[in-house]
């Protein structure tokens, strides 16, 4: 039994239809890509995964129970945490505040406060200071660090490298690998396509809220992700 | 654009104001076939349409809302006392007046309350409106705390005996809410209906196409101060008797105010009238129960903020997709 | 006019006025709703004391023990069940909602409790005096200042060393991550709705002992509280306090006047405030 399965996700901003029959599935201790370009709704379905996005039921699947439909904060109790795009850091609360904040839920674990320092050396210097004054790469390794404070089995992982310098990012990939080792399954959201394959196993390509392609990452040829990328 | 036109007019908005000016037509003759308590009644209608459709202006279409505009009801009615006792002025033209001094006070008062944002602007006004209450009541000239009154020779210029004072009066309560409602339907219908319609949509996208946001809601609050200053003036000039509470009560010219529009529907130009209708209708029925027809319009006020926030207009307008006055324009091929 | 009498009776007076102040600062710092009924639940408040007292004789002071918890109670079922309703409404959902309220609220006292003026007693403690360094001071107004003194430690610590009030502030920062971490915001506003009610219970009684109250003492509460609002500056606990006594000293100075003026100079020194310094006087950062 896969951990996350959506069978037919359908999602609508109002009228407007952004998800048109999304089957994807990740499986326990998977890193998964979900690649595409802008509007492609990559975004959409991690919102709809998370529980940002109303859709029904039976159309999302985590750990065999339907949890499409769940208020967000229900669906991390479950396990699903997301890292939402553009970091979003709490800007009142200072770095540790926000990272102590990841852990409302109370979703027992082994990421504490002393891991996530472990994990990023950085933050542990920065922790007493407003999480505005932090540069991008640094915000983006704080919204990880929140987001693994709740103990999540499924990371998802919206546009990490949204933004950022390309050694930030290696940091940063290099951090994934770590938090997969630990057993947790991701899910990454990438408009970089070189990075987010490197990172994973599988790959779905997205084209307009559809799934235009989804295979093994290793060995594939870039060209044919290249059509279905762009819906050539 | 070859082909294409705009349309202003629809066929129900033509029907209704049709059907409009009959009413008023009707009206208009009353004194012929009405009781003597009937042009009471119909006035006091009268001005609270007006007030109801200015107060929809503010807060439907330029999303400022206001509880103060008792500042301008008891402003209105004491400038055209004042004028009319200590220099002699005719009523009728003190009435006039007021207008302008009104809209002359509203400047300073908008610049003040336009810092505050929402619902702070909300109180900020009832502030300003409480202020002006206490301040008229330690002003000897004025009055102090127990006001002013008109004296019959004030009255006798506007018709030497009663009925006929009676019958002025009632004309010119018709007057006055035909005026008001006039002038709020031309200023939504020209570009400034246009701006206020984009503000209220989003003031920050507005900002960003060249709408002067601020210009415009100065311009309406300005305006809807100095029409309620005359409509001010016209209540009291009716009840001849005027004090700090009642000029300035919040009770009177603003809760009763908002709860027509919020009832009728805000936002549109029905609402008011279907929600100064309901309004009456409730408080004939009611008349007997005290203040639970101030708790039964509350309740219902809550009821439709939170279940159908376009009012009771909005619900028949979207059932039937009617608009009987039309302000919007329609690109028709 | 005895200047130090004034600036000490008009400073205690403030902290009244900060207790006034807080449930309005509160429900509008973290939901953006500014409860228009604020004046009326103080209001409701000192009635439901007086009702207690009325029933079962116990003394006013000793009657808060029940009207908090039950003011709490109050306010988590009228946020939970209305209010959160309106949230996502635009401005003027809650606005004229709350409007609502407070017209239903203030009515249905005057049906319950009729017109008359009413007050209740603390007992000597109202008289009592505290010579503070030569000079005679008040006990009762003392006794409030130093709940008011209390109530804001007691929020600082609760929003800067608790999780509930990490939980407020994020949410009040970005309500929507704060729902993708876990925290459910309908239950959220209705602790800070709850909370809120805590302080305005606690306002509304020690207020009925000082002055006198009626069905429609509601209105200028809440303007009391807006003012010691704005002119300590959005955003800033120890601020209320601050503005509640900057208004309270004012109103202490018209009061030398006459009781007129005594109002008329609140209002007054607000005005000023907003057209010299709208930001208010100790304002904090954020809006």
């Amino acid at each position: 039994m896969s951990l996350l399965r959506t069978r037919g996700l359908r999602g609508f901003y109002g009228d407007f239809q952004a998800l048109f029959d999304i089957d994807v599935t990740v499986e326990e201790g998977e890193t998964i890509a979900i690649i595409g370009a802008n509007g492609a709704g990559k975004t959409t379905f991690l919102r709809a995964v998370a529980g940002a996005l109303a859709c029904d039921g039976a159309m999302v699947e985590f750990d065999g129970h339907p949890i499409g439909g769940l208020p967000a904060h229900e669906v991390v109790r479950r396990g699903i945490t997301m890292v939402p795009e553009g970091r979003r850091l709490f800007p009142s609360l200072t770095v540790e505040e926000n990272l102590m904040l990841g852990a409302y839920s109370g979703r027992p674990g082994a990421w504490t406060l002393a891991r996530v320092y472990e994990l990023f050396p950085a933050l542990a210097e920065l922790r007493r200071l407003p999480s505005t004054s932090l540069s991008g790469g640094q915000q983006q390794m704080a919204a990880i660090g929140r987001a693994l404070m709740s103990n999540p089995r499924l990371l998802l992982c919206d546009e990490l490298s949204l933004g950022l310098a390309p050694i930030v990012i290696r940091d940063i990939y290099a951090c994934l690998g770590a938090i997969a080792a630990e057993g947790t399954s991701l899910v990454i959201v990438e408009q970089d396509i070189n990075r987010a394959l490197d990172a994973s196993s599988r790959f779905y390509c997205f084209q307009e809220g559809r799934v235009a392609l989804a295979a093994a990452c290793r060995g594939f040829d870039r060209a044919a992700i290249t059509s279905a990328y762009f819906g050539l | 654009m070859a082909g294409f036109r705009v349309e202003r007019t629809t066929r129900e908005s033509r029907w209704f104001g049709g059907f409009l000016l009959l009413v008023l037509l009707a009206l208009a003759t009353l004194p012929y076939w009405g009781g003597p308590g009937d042009m009471r009644l119909v006035s006091e209608m009268a001005y609270y349409l007006a007030l109801a459709q200015l107060w929809n202006l503010l807060a439907g279409y330029a999303g400022l809302v206001s509880v103060g505009q008792q500042a301008f009801v008891g402003l209105g009615a004491y400038a055209m006392f004042y004028l009319a006792s200590q220099f002699n002025i005719h009523p009728l033209l003190a009435l006039a007046l007021t207008a302008p001094i009104a809209a002359a006070v509203s400047v300073p008062m908008a610049l003040t309350m336009f810092r505050l944002r929402g619902a702070y602007f909300a109180i900020g006004t009832w502030v300003l409106a409480e202020t002006f209450a206490l301040g008229v009541s330690l002003i000897e000239p004025l009055g102090a705390g127990s006001g002013m009154s008109l004296t019959p020779a004030i009255m006798r210029q506007i018709a030497p005996d009663r009925d006929g004072r009676e019958l002025a009066l009632y004309w010119l309560s018709l007057a006055i809410v035909a005026a008001v409602c006039g002038i709020v339907y031309l200023l939504l219908r020209s570009r400034h209906g246009l701006a206020l319609t984009a503000i209220r949509d989003s003031e920050v996208a507005s900002d960003s196409l060249g709408v002067d946001t601020f210009r415009t809601k100065l311009m309406i609050y300005v305006v809807a101060a100095a029409c309620t200053g005359v409509i001010g003036g016209f209540i009291f000039l009716q009840k001849l008797r005027l004090s700090p509470e009642a000029g300035f009560s919040v009770n009177d010219w603003t809760v009763v105010v908002i709860f027509m529009v919020v009832i009728g529907g805000i936002g549109t130009l029905e609402g008011p009238i279907i929600g100064m209708l309901v309004y009456f209708g409730l408080r004939q029925l009611l008349a007997d129960y005290g203040t639970w027809y101030l708790i039964l319009l509350g309740a219902v006020a809550v009821v439709i903020m939170l279940t159908a926030q376009e009012g009771l207009w909005g619900i028949v307008a979207r059932r039937f997709n009617l608009h009987l006055v039309s302000v919007r324009r329609r690109l028709i091929r | 006019m005895n200047w130090l009498n004034i600036l000490i009776q008009g400073g205690l007076l403030g902290g009244l006025y900060a207790l006034f102040a807080i449930g309005l600062a509160l429900s509008f710092g973290i939901m953006r709703l500014v409860n228009i009924a604020h004046g009326d639940f103080i209001v409701l408040a000192a009635y439901i004391a007086l009702a207690l007292i009325e029933a079962t004789g116990i003394g006013a002071l000793a009657s808060l023990v029940i009207v908090v918890p039950l003011m709490f109670a109050f306010g988590y079922a009228l946020q939970r069940g209305i209010l959160n309703f309106t949230l996502s409404g635009g401005l003027l959902s809650p606005l004229l909602v709350t409007f609502g309220i407070s017209v239903i609220i203030e009515n249905v006292l005057l049906q319950l409790f009729g017109a008359d003026i009413r007050r209740l007693h603390a007992g000597a403690i109202e008289t009592d005096s505290v010579a503070l360094g030569g000079i005679a001071v008040g006990a009762y107004p003392l006794l409030v200042f130093g709940v008011a003194v209390i109530a804001i430690a007691g929020l600082q610590f609760l929003f800067y060393r608790t999780t509930l009030g990490r939980a407020f502030r994020a949410t009040s920062d970005d309500a929507q991550t704060a729902e993708l971490l876990g925290i459910d915001n309908r239950h959220l506003y209705a602790m800070a709705m709850a909370i809120a009610m805590v302080f305005t219970a606690l306002a509304g009684v020690l207020m009925a002992i000082r002055t006198t109250f009626d069905p429609a003492a509601g209105p200028i509460r809440l303007i009391f509280a807006f003012e010691a609002v704005i002119i300590g500056g959005l955003g800033s606990l120890w601020g209320m306090l601050l503005g509640g006594m900057v208004l309270g000293i004012a109103q202490a100075i018209g009061a030398a006047l006459s009781p007129t003026w005594q109002i008329l100079a609140g209002h007054l020194a607000f005005l000023a405030v907003l057209v010299i310094r709208p930001s208010g006087l100790f304002p904090h950062t954020r809006d």
